[in-house]
């Protein structure tokens, strides 16, 4: 490991890539604190730019960045002006505006920084230590246990929906499968499903699809509700300093969850926003009886916590992606895209075959996170400035931005025109509360589902492996289970509310 | 019926549409000697199109208890109505006018149109502020993207030069 280490320091330290953390922490914070780009948006737009790098450890540097900077940006847009600007920072804002409404705006980005940088960093040890090992039993797995390891992942990314949302999450699972199909397929040379439109021919850009399902539907709701993007500026901030006092009381509470964290962002399905949410109430409910009531009203441990917890979170969703090459979560996926693009497969190959990709990501979120700590905290009433522009700049600028990101991807104008039908699909989808990850999980596994499932059909004669092979059979098993049993417990539920006779 | 069975009815439509496909359209140009492999280009699709037809039914159906309460922020669509649906439905059709202006005239042109509509339509009306903001913005994204990614943009309109 300390090999591994010493080689990622080697690759993550030189002053190209170092430019590239710094360079990407910034852009990400800016961005990020604008009210309707989360970090998925903001990743997909820097992919032609981290594309166009060309080297992939450099270029994952700066999407890593980036990720850390969007969820730091997106949390100080929670704590200044109440607007997450995703699911995982919600939580941030339930403490952190309350503060900032009390002139402690300046603390409470301080706590935010402190607990996001030890929320990365004890992520980034545990993912160091997890993840080598996790890849070394992948290596013995074969293209059949890759098949139902996805499977797998796909349904609990399903399961982890909610309740009532497990049908929902699994039919845009499915879609995105379905769209995956779309065009010339790696196993076999003839276009599938493409309808006789040549544009069709080498599949749907998944950039276009990342930025149709996430950027633009955002930028709608901001166009269609301008309550969204009101604010007043943020106002004044001041004394960034935080007494000793109170450093003490949060330790514990960003060491416990940035454990929790970093285990739930492991699991797939929406790990920082689920990990944010539960800190929080796991700390409130541990917390003594005179401090819960300060929960809610501006506790500097309800702010700690849930941003500790997506932070580690936010790294533990690497490990996935780094070890199984299966993404967790919507943003990973992307990650997933655009390293596929550069030409390298995340899995267990990836530490062995290019080890110095594998630590110099690791090694990049150290610095990354001391990069936010030191540099962008300081800067940070600078740089929130930006929420001061008035939306009817903004909007045409987001929208702008998500086209541009969609056509130098591809450089083909009917690109465009299918983000735009793609972007009212998923409007209207996330009207009905349809998760709109998973449809972009599923399209970008979709390629490598197909191919594990046509090799291992091909290596047994038939559809037999699954039998023949215990462990495929276990994982299916489970995967199955995973689906079934939300739905027949919420079922069993309803049953037991319905009176007698209805 | 409500939103999400509409999208529930439309997913299943489409389904059944790939699934013919599929199943009916894909194996009759197979080549003789690919019908011999047990995998089909089309058997992950018939896999699919069976997989999305059952999930689909079973929220048509109902089967999963689910209820409809839009959180804090969200767009609540069935009060559409109260919001700025037209500014939307133009911003959509600036985006296509967008796409279908790209190549022909120019990325400079159709940015800056694009850029100062978008904030005309939201009531922007200082044009002392929104035309040199566009104006840079396109020159600016311009550079970036053909001198220090190298893509080509074709920066002029069709009859001024590449």
């Amino acid at each position: 490991m300390l090999e591994g280490i010493l080689m990622g320091l080697n690759t993550a330290i030189s002053p190209g890539n170092l430019l590239m953390v710094i360079g990407g922490c910034l852009i990400g914070t800016f961005i990020g604190m604008l009210p309707g780009l989360g970090p998925m948006s903001i990743i997909a737009i820097m992919i032609p730019v981290a594309i166009s790098i060309g080297d992939p450890s450099a270029a994952l540097i700066l999407l890593a960045g980036v990720y850390y900077g969007a969820i730091f940006g997106g949390s100080t847009s929670s704590i200044l002006i109440n607007a997450p600007g995703v699911a995982s920072t919600v939580a941030t804002s339930f403490d952190g505006y309350p503060l900032a409404r009390q002139g402690k705006a300046g603390k409470a980005l301080t706590v935010a920084a402190i607990a996001s940088f030890c929320g990365g960093t004890i992520g980034a040890v545990l993912l160091m230590i997890f993840a080598p090992s996790l890849a070394s039993v992948a290596l013995l797995f074969h293209s059949a246990e890759y098949f139902a390891l996805m499977v797998v992942g796909l349904s609990a990314i399903a399961a982890f929906a909610g309740s009532g949302n497990v049908g929902k999450a699994l039919l845009m699972t499915l879609l995105g499968l379905i769209l995956s199909t779309v065009g010339e397929g790696a196993l076999f040379n003839a276009p599938r499903f493409t309808m006789g439109i040549l544009d069709l021919q080498s599949g749907i850009g998944f950039i276009t699809l990342a930025m149709a399902m996430f950027a633009l539907p955002e930028a709608m709701y901001l166009v269609l509700d301008p309550r969204r993007s009101d604010n007043d500026g943020g106002g004044e901030i001041k004394d960034l300093r935080i007494t000793r006092a109170e450093a003490r009381s949060i330790a514990p509470v960003i060491g416990r969850q940035s454990i929790q964290g970093f285990l739930i962002g492991v699991l797939p399905g929406a790990g920082a926003t689920i990990a944010s949410f539960l800190g929080y109430a796991v700390e409130r409910n541990i917390a003594p009886k005179a401090e819960q009531e300060e929960f809610g009203k501006g506790s500097l441990k309800g702010l700690a916590a849930p941003e500790s917890a997506n932070n580690a979170a936010a790294t533990g969703s690497f490990v996935p992606l780094l070890t199984l090459g299966i993404p967790g979560s919507g943003t990973t996926a992307i990650l997933l895209g655009a390293l596929i693009a550069l030409n390298v497969t995340p899995g267990p190959r990836l530490l062995v075959d290019e080890p110095q990709i594998f630590w110099s990501v690791i090694i990049s979120m150290y610095i990354g996170n001391v990069v936010l700590l030191v540099l962008n905290l300081p800067l940070i009433p600078y740089i929130a400035k930006v929420l001061a522009v008035p939306r009817t700049f903004l909007i045409p600028f987001i929208l702008f931005f998500t086209l541009m990101g969609a056509y130098i991807g591809q450089n083909n104008a009917t690109e465009l025109l299918m983000l735009v039908g793609f972007g009212i699909c998923a409007t209207i989808l996330r009207f009905a509360n349809y998760p709109l990850a998973p449809l972009l999980i599923g399209f970008i596994l979709g390629q490598m589902l197909e191919d594990n499932f046509s090799r291992s059909m091909q290596l047994e004669g038939g559809i037999g492996f699954i039998l023949e092979r215990p462990m495929t059979m276990g994982l299916l098993a489970f995967a199955v289970l995973l689906v079934v049993l939300p739905a027949w417990r919420s079922r069993r539920q309803r049953a037991g509310e319905m009176p007698e006779g209805d | 019926m409500a939103l999400d069975r509409w999208i529930a009815l439309t997913v299943l439509l489409v389904a059944l549409v790939y699934g013919y496909a599929a199943f009916f359209t894909m194996d009759a140009s197979l080549p003789p000697f690919m019908q011999r492999n047990p995998v089909w280009p089309s058997t992950f699709p018939k896999v699919l199109s069976v997989l999305t037809i059952l999930v689909a039914l079973s929220i048509l159906l109902g089967l999963e208890k689910s209820e409809y309460n839009p959180g804090e922020g969200d767009v609540d669509y069935r009060r559409l109505g109260d919001y700025k649906v037209g500014q939307a439905v133009f911003f959509l059709a600036l985006m296509v006018l967008y796409a279908l202006t790209l190549r022909s005239a120019g990325f400079l042109v159709s940015t800056v149109v694009f850029l100062v509509a978008g904030s005309f339509l939201l009531g922007e009306r200082r044009w002392h502020l929104m035309i040199p903001v566009s104006l840079l913005a396109a020159g600016g994204i311009w550079y970036l993207v053909q001198e220090v990614l190298g893509i080509f943009l074709r920066p002029l309109p069709f009859f001024m030069g590449v």
